[in-house]
């Protein structure tokens, strides 16, 4: 084929793919828009967002003041980052180790009671949530960390993911490790631990956004505004008769600012996490 | 030692890791869900719980609960109309986003991906604003002509519905669109060109290759969706309130209005509900698995 022949080529495919690109941008735009919406009304007062207004303004301070003064906002992010990373932590630790367990330690029970662990991916969170608050309550633990974080820490899906992704993992380098005398737990620590990293970090990412994120949970066992988390701010704020939106936008921005961050900095990883347990 | 007791150090060692994981699940997840049975046959406030009299009478009350009725209305309506959209938008959008001589696909890719960065309460709330009688959607609708004055989206109810459902097409997407572009990857692009010298359209080519080989995929977020669906709480909440006159109000949400909102515990009654959204989980879940095994 001449160079010319190839451009043709070239053109002509580009040319069929106008409609694909049409649709792919008035989809990037209805995906975009109410995100870039939501950070210039943090930046206009109220009246201005009601009037229309979709560009930015100068009022970001004046209502970021308003917020600070009538709510507690950096108390309340912090809660949500320090429920949020706890939960990560503890989440990881606990969901790997299982997974290394279930997969390089398996045999016929221990398959049987993975195949058990998955069902509880059916049970409904409003099912569980009357007999784990009245158990959390009873042992006087509301409105802590570990109200937050118990019922998520161990999950079928983290569970699966480490278990699916510790099918790559060199069986070869367990026997040379146990030949030098590692006992099991130090092959965790030591050998398990630095291969999956690029797992480790999927299954952080994914976890620290489900903790952020969480509502109904919260709702239901962190009924103290000390111990509230950012979801539950902004729903109060939403919740007056009347709603100052810029001062609203401002709250749903810093409780979307983590999130996106990681979204932007880490999105493959974002995307593994997701995808994770399904290979 | 011998070869015997190293193996059976090992053995105990498997055990060991997966007892935390193991013991938290039955803990958290298992045991809960007995008790929740269990309590769906009692009665009275959450101290003193006696059983109900007749012992399905928390069954029975559904059933004329009209609230309730309706509330299983609403979430089956999302379901059918909410989940196949979004789920043929996004296999449309994967294999769009599949094509090698597409430009820009990365930043397309990210673009249409990004609503999973907010929150679920921080989008409902973004929905709700843009929707509001002196919102964004009102303002536009009438500087182009198409209404004349302020239309009260969320206080009506087909386009409180209506809402809800863009809200969650907007937010859920992106996110099915990544596992099908992972499992898209994972189709030699050969089969493609295989079609293509064969005379093969490009519906053609998605309907009888990219829907077949997908299945598997398609049958998990189809799962997850329903299950997600079933449960939907957050937007129900803080979207409309459930309102108008319930007519947007999810099974969880009334659920939850029931045990912990609105100053009633009535955690026999919520437990029964609770009960039922379990088995339609379930069942949706294996009527699903069943029909994709089927299709062989």
């Amino acid at each position: 084929m001449t160079e010319t022949k190839v451009k043709k080529n070239k053109s002509a495919i580009q040319r069929r793919l106008i409609p694909s690109y049409i649709f792919l941008i008035i989809v990037s735009f209805i995906s975009v828009f109410p995100l870039y919406w939501m950070i210039t009304a943090a930046t206009n007062t109220s009246l201005e967002v009601a009037q229309g207004k979709i560009w930015f303004g100068t009022h970001f301070l004046e209502n970021l003041n308003k917020l600070t003064s009538g709510y507690d906002l950096w108390g309340t992010m912090w809660n949500s980052f320090f429920y949020a990373a706890v939960q990560t932590i503890l989440c990881l630790f606990i969901c790997s180790l299982a997974g290394f367990g279930f997969e390089l330690y398996h045999d016929k029970a221990k398959d049987a009671l993975f195949g058990v662990l998955l069902l509880a991916m059916m049970v409904p969170q409003v099912a569980t949530m009357i007999p784990l608050f009245k158990m959390i309550s009873s042992m006087h633990m509301l409105n802590t960390v570990v109200a937050f974080i118990l019922p998520a820490i161990s999950t079928p899906f983290m569970i699966m993911m480490f278990r699916q992704n510790s099918r790559n993992f060199p069986v070869d380098i367990l026997e040379a490790a146990r030949m030098d005398g590692l006992s099991e737990f130090a092959i965790f620590f030591k050998m398990y631990v630095p291969v999956m990293k690029s797992t480790y970090a999927a299954a952080a990412v994914i976890t620290f956004m489900n903790a952020w994120n969480s509502y109904l949970w919260p709702k239901v066992v962190m009924n103290d505004t000390r111990a509230q988390t950012m979801p539950m701010l902004i729903a109060n704020i939403a919740g007056g008769y009347t709603i100052d939106y810029g001062l609203l936008m401002v709250g749903v921005l810093f409780c979307s600012i983590p999130t996106m961050v990681i979204f932007f900095v880490l999105q493959k990883q974002f995307a593994e996490g997701i995808t994770g347990a399904v290979k | 030692m011998n070869n015997k007791s190293i193996l059976a150090r090992q053995q105990r060692a498997g055990w060991a890791f997966l007892t935390p994981a193991t013991i938290l699940i039955f803990v958290m997840s298992f045991w809960p869900m007995l008790n929740a049975f269990i309590t769906s046959f009692k009665k009275g406030a959450a101290a003193q719980m006696t059983w109900a009299t007749p012992i399905f009478n928390n069954y029975s009350r559904m059933l004329s609960d009209k609230i309730f009725i309706k509330s299983v209305g609403n979430t089956f309506f999302y379901l059918i109309i909410q989940v196949p959209v979004m789920l043929i938008l996004a296999i449309l959008l994967a294999q769009l986003l599949n094509n090698k001589d597409l430009k820009f696909r990365g930043l397309f890719r990210t673009m249409v991906f990004l609503p999973c960065a907010t929150s679920l309460v921080s989008y409902a709330l973004i929905f709700k604003s843009l929707f509001a009688t002196q919102g964004l959607i009102n303002q536009i609708l009438q500087n182009i002509g198409i209404t004349s004055e302020n239309i009260n989206f969320l206080g009506t109810e087909g386009t409180a519905k209506m809402v809800i459902i863009i809200a969650l097409l907007w937010r859920w997407t992106g996110y099915n669109m990544v596992f099908y572009l992972a499992g898209l990857q994972n189709i030699e692009y050969s089969v493609y060109e295989a079609a293509k010298i064969d005379g093969a359209n490009g519906w053609r080519t998605f309907w009888s290759i990219t829907v077949p080989l997908l299945r598997p995929t398609i049958i998990m977020t189809f799962i997850m969706s329903i299950n997600g669906t079933l449960q939907l709480f957050d937007e129900s909440v803080n979207l409309t309130k459930g309102g108008p006159a319930n007519s947007t109000m999810t099974m969880s949400h009334y659920i939850y209005d029931n045990s912990f909102g609105q100053g009633v515990a009535n955690f026999g009654y919520s437990s029964a509900m609770a009960f039922i959204v379990f088995v339609m989980v379930a069942v949706l879940a294996y009527i699903n698995l069943k029909v994709g095994d089927k299709r062989d």
